[in-house]
């Protein structure tokens, strides 16, 4: 229990009075910092009326301690010095509240993170952490009285990214009753699962499972879906983001096409002509496409790169002609829409490692050497091959090879493991032994199966007779050794379990491509004012309790974009992702930040200074009374303005001069 | 990379010979020098000059190999002052590959200041400006391919040239191309008219390292033999008319045994190996003698393929 150390120390009547509360944070505090020593310097401080210590402050006693200090009248402002305003200042502001008074009359004192965690010198710890205290009780001396403000939150949700993940939120957000605009930017909505076959570790077909969730969005009178578009603009806060889509030509109507799919037959082109991008270029498709038989929307797309009309202006227009609903529209261009939403989930996936950065595995330069997404589209009975196993120069491969690990685990290119190309390279291998006979190996450096019901998968597909190899792969080479090795590509391994070389021969490679970030992450990143990690991975709010919000409210995450994760993770994901946004809508109000910006009156000289700089446009200038203005409700508090005013017109409350300046008194006055 | 200013047409390098040059390495020695001054970049051979500090020494003394090399680079810098980085031309790839050790140990503090130590009592000082640079590096970042394609006065056409870069060219220090997968040597061998033969072997040790310290083929028979006829069927076998290395020994391991392992395994070899400079100096022009042809033991013409009289008249200007 806390220990009672109040004292009295002399206070104007009606000054603050202030309480100081000195966490232990377990031992990670107290370890290092002598907290009594803390909490008696505090009394010393002036307007110090109370100071405490206690072992967890964040906890509910310790936030009690705070409330019931300030019921009582013993203090009327805080200061909590414990870990940092991002791991508890919401907590100690709600506490504050609770007590009776302003949330703002708090200051947090962050002597976990500032202190006992980067100085070891326990005598030096404690002298600092008493300096951030006096920072601390300096500066909440001059806080101001101010309420807390509120904003309405707009029912609306954007989905990005029309994968699992973006389908599974989209619809559990449409099912309770909230309009969803699902935002996709290839023709078709399905992301990679689309691509697949079969999943581990069921092996239930992919098409199957996914393709009645993609129509059931088409259908759902709650979703709004933009295919062949994307984000371009976002502004606005939490609880009122407008967003601005664009939407690409298809140059064919979607609300009139049928997806009869008359006008492929008709083209001109009798055969495909470019590479077909759904099939990773292992076939050919016409000017005017569909990716995949269920694609959804199913409607066509006219691709101008390759269209003998848009490059030449002389076509027949076959597919015009063909078309019984009329639908084409060789005029369309570019349209934009603009909606506001309250909430942002992002669900904007992954891309593939790509192997040409390994040169030493052979990618592109044998073509036997595949990627385990081109094997997937091999395997696909609607892919280039009806799910036929042909390589590229028309054969039957008896041996295959699977290397693991491409891209991943390799300090070269990236450290993380993957967690998916394991179990889908054990996928790979059963569907390819069971398709082809042929002997497979697979190269492995450790098998990570850690899901429900996949160590078990593993050990099906070993007793199946797949050979597992433990070695990372040194080359693929079609160098030769023996006459038996003669017009094979060679695998070379060390095989950690024997202690010795391996030379496989096999006819196909298969590389278990790593999951990397999506090439545009920075930019897209930018856009929705969230961050990345050093991987390139979007960052959650808190990795294990806050693991689909994001540090800018209002902004979720949901499935590969967040971190590599396998379809039940993604789905997952994406349910806790639309609950939470959810949970905002339904609350109908967001909190909003004090810490914004205003102008005196009185000292602004009118030079427009501040007006173009604010990057939230949240400054208007009154040209009758010649006084800039800000729109407190968009301010962001970024300070810019404040910085920048020659006439230190512009103030931000929680940010005024005197509280800065206040603060560091209290650090120097102390030092 | 470059230190020579974009605009002048010559510059001088300081070159390290190494022990090989008055050895198994004239033929390179001779032909770069040859090659680099045809081209307008003379190599300065370093005065008083050591032993690179490779061979058998790290294994004794890693701190004494490392100021050995260390000496060089201090030279280096001593016959170029000034604040300007000196390059320092090392063509055999095992001198190439110490010299950048010891570079790269004067780089780190603790090792740095041992050799500074070591260098002071020989009234040496070293500020780290110096880098060794390979020849093929020099040749195709600063030399440049144009320069050399433009010198050309006797298009290498037709010949199918393998590049065999060896195991120390271009790791585990050098930089300046794929550590696995190299291809400035190829593009050389484009440069000067040749056709560059694709293989996966450019890189695989040619066993030169296992005899080190005694006669080829003496230390580590087996091995060594297995190693270098493993990439001498391979090139014939791609039908190579030269294999081309840049490095002494590569040079001496893969041209001298390939009767006794045809022998041995049973194949047939007989695949010339020369040193790229020397192909070079062909296409530039370069008397043989000069070049250092008549030092190969398996040489013979090149199969260049004549050429139309008007395209040859062109490549003659
Ligand atoms: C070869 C391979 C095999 C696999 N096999 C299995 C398996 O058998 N079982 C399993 O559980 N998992 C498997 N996985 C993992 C599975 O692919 C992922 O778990 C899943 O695809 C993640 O879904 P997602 O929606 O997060 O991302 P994605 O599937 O990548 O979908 C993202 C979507 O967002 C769109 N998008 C991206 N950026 C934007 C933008 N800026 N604006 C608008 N739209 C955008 C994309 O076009 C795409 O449609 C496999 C992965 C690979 C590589
Ligand atoms: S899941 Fe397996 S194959 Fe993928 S990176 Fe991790 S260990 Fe490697
Ligand atoms: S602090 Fe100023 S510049 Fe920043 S958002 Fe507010 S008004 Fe704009």
């Amino acid at each position: 229990m806390a220990e009672e150390l109040t004292a009295r120390a002399p206070s104007l009547n009606g000054g603050p009075r202030i309480g100081v509360y000195v966490c232990h944070c377990g031992l990670n505090i107290a370890g290092t910092v002598d907290v009594q020593a803390v909490v008696e310097f505090a009394r010393t401080l002036p307007n110090v009326t109370v100071a405490r210590e206690y072992r967890f402050m964040c906890s509910d006693p310790g936030q009690e301690l705070i409330e019931q200090d300030l019921r009582e009248g013993l203090v009327n402002r805080v200061v909590v010095a414990s870990c940092s305003p991002l791991m508890h200042e919401a907590t100690f502001r709600r506490a504050t509240a609770e007590g009776g008074t302003s949330p703002y009359l708090f200051q947090m004192a962050s002597i976990r993170e500032l202190v006992s965690w980067v100085t070891a010198d326990p005598e030096d710890a404690t002298e600092k952490a008493k300096a951030h205290v006096a920072a601390a009780v300096r500066r909440v001396a001059l806080h101001e009285y101010l309420e807390p403000r509120e904003a309405p939150v707009h029912p609306d949700v954007l989905v990005v990214g029309g994968g699992i993940a973006g389908i599974h939120a989209a619809l559990t957000l449409a099912d309770a009753g909230k309009h969803v605009y699902l935002v996709e930017r290839e023709s078709t909505i399905g992301g990679h699962m689309a691509m697949f076959d079969k999943t581990f570790p069921t092996l239930d077909c992919a098409a199957c499972i996914l393709t009645p969730k993609m129509s059931a969005v088409r259908a759902h009178p709650n979703i709004t879906l933009w295919t062949y578009s994307d984000v371009v603009e976002v502004s606005g806060y939490t609880g009122d983001f407008t967003v601005r889509v664009r939407h690409r030509p298809r140059y064919v109507r979607e609300d009139l096409c049928t997806g009869c799919l008359a006008c492929i037959d008709a083209c001109v082109h009798k055969q495909g002509k470019v590479p077909d991008e759904f099939n990773l270029g292992l076939s050919k498709r016409k000017p005017v496409y569909i990716p995949f038989p269920q694609a959804t929307p199913p409607v066509v797309v006219v691709d101008p790169e390759s269209c003998i009309w848009f490059k030449t202006g002389k076509c027949p227009q076959t597919c015009v002609e063909a078309c019984e609903r009329d639908a084409f529209d060789f005029t369309q261009t570019e349209t934009f829409d603009e909606v506001k939403v309250g909430a942002i989930i992002l669900a904007t996936g992954f891309r593939t490692f790509d192997p040409r950065r390994i040169p030493e595995y052979g990618y592109g330069r044998y073509p036997n050497v595949y990627t385990s997404l081109e094997v997937e589209r091999l395997l696909n009975a609607a892919g280039p091959t009806a799910g036929e196993i042909v390589l590229r120069d028309g054969s039957r491969p008896t041996a295959i090879g699977i290397i693991h690990c491409v891209g991943s685990r390799d300090v070269r290119f990236h450290a993380y493991c993957s967690r998916v190309c394991c179990m889908y390279s054990l996928k790979l291998a059963h569907m390819l032994r069971e398709r082809t006979g042929a002997e497979i190996y697979n190269f492995y450096i450790d098998i990570r199966a850690p899901g429900k019901g996949y160590e078990e998968f593993y050990d099906k597909i070993l007793r199946e007779g797949v050979h597992l190899i433990r070695g990372r792969v040194a080359e693929v080479t079609d160098e030769a050794a023996t006459p038996e090795e003669e017009g094979h590509l060679v695998i070379r391994a060390e095989d950690t379990l024997l202690g010795m070389a391996r030379r496989i021969p096999v006819d196909m490679v298969v590389l278990a491509v790593g999951l990397e970030p999506q090439p545009d992450t920075e930019d897209v990143r930018r856009l929705f004012n969230i961050s990345c990690g050093g991987e390139g991975f979007f960052t959650e709010r808190h990795p294990k309790l806050a693991p689909v919000s994001t540090f800018t409210d209002g902004v979720f995450l949901a499935g590969a974009c967040q971190g590599p994760k396998d379809i039940p993770d993604t789905v997952a994901q994406a349910g806790a992702a639309a609950a939470e946004a959810l949970a905002m809508i339904d609350r109908g109000a967001v909190a909003l930040e004090a810490n914004t910006a205003h102008i005196d009156e009185e000292r602004c000289s009118g030079c427009k200074t501040c007006v173009g700089l604010c990057p939230f446009s949240a400054i208007t200038f009154d040209e009758e009374r010649q006084k800039a203005r800000v729109n407190e409700v968009v301010c962001k508090g970024c300070g810019i303005c404040v910085a920048a005013c020659p006439s230190g017109a512009a103030q931000q409350h929680l940010f005024t001069d005197e509280q800065i300046l206040a603060e560091i008194e209290g650090v120097l006055a102390y030092v | 990379m470059t230190t020579m200013p974009a605009s002048a047409d010559t510059h001088t390098y300081p070159y390290y010979p190494g022990c090989s040059a008055d050895g198994v390495g004239r033929g390179f020695a001779g032909s770069l020098h040859a090659v680099f001054e045809r081209l307008g970049f003379p190599l300065v051979d370093l005065v008083d000059w050591n032993c690179c500090g490779a061979t058998a020494w790290p294994s004794v003394d890693d701190s004494q190999a490392l100021a050995l090399g260390a000496r060089n680079l201090a030279l280096a810098e001593r016959a170029r002052p000034g604040s300007e980085p000196v390059d320092l031309v090392a063509s055999c790839a095992g001198c190439y590959r110490a010299l950048l050790r010891s570079a790269e140990a004067l780089a780190r503090g603790p090792t740095r200041s041992r050799l500074a130590g070591a260098l002071e009592a020989v009234g040496l000082a070293v500020e780290g400006r110096a880098r060794p640079r390979h020849p093929v590096d020099v040749l195709v970042n600063d030399v440049g391919l144009d320069r050399i394609r433009a010198a050309v006065v006797r298009p290498l056409t037709g010949v199918r040239v393998v590049s065999y870069y060896g195991c120390q060219l271009v790791r585990p220090l050098s930089t300046f191309d794929d550590e696995h997968d190299p291809v400035s040597m190829d593009r050389l061998v484009e440069a000067i008219g040749a056709e560059p033969v694709d293989w996966p072997l450019k890189t695989r040790c040619c066993g030169g390292s296992c005899y080190c310290g005694g006669p080829v083929i003496g230390a580590m028979p087996e091995a060594t033999m297995q190693l270098s006829y493993l990439l001498l069927r391979e090139a014939s076998r791609r039908g190579a008319d030269v294999i081309a290395t840049v490095c002494p020994l590569c040079q001496f391991n893969l041209e001298g045994f390939q009767d006794q392992m045809a022998r041995r395994f049973g194949h047939p070899l007989d695949v010339p190996v020369a040193f790229l400079t020397q192909l070079i100096g062909i296409a530039l022009g370069i008397d043989d003698r000069r070049l250092g042809l008549h030092r190969l033991l398996r040489w013979r013409p090149l199969p260049i393929r004549t050429v139309e009289p008007e395209a040859a008249g062109h490549a003659r200007r």
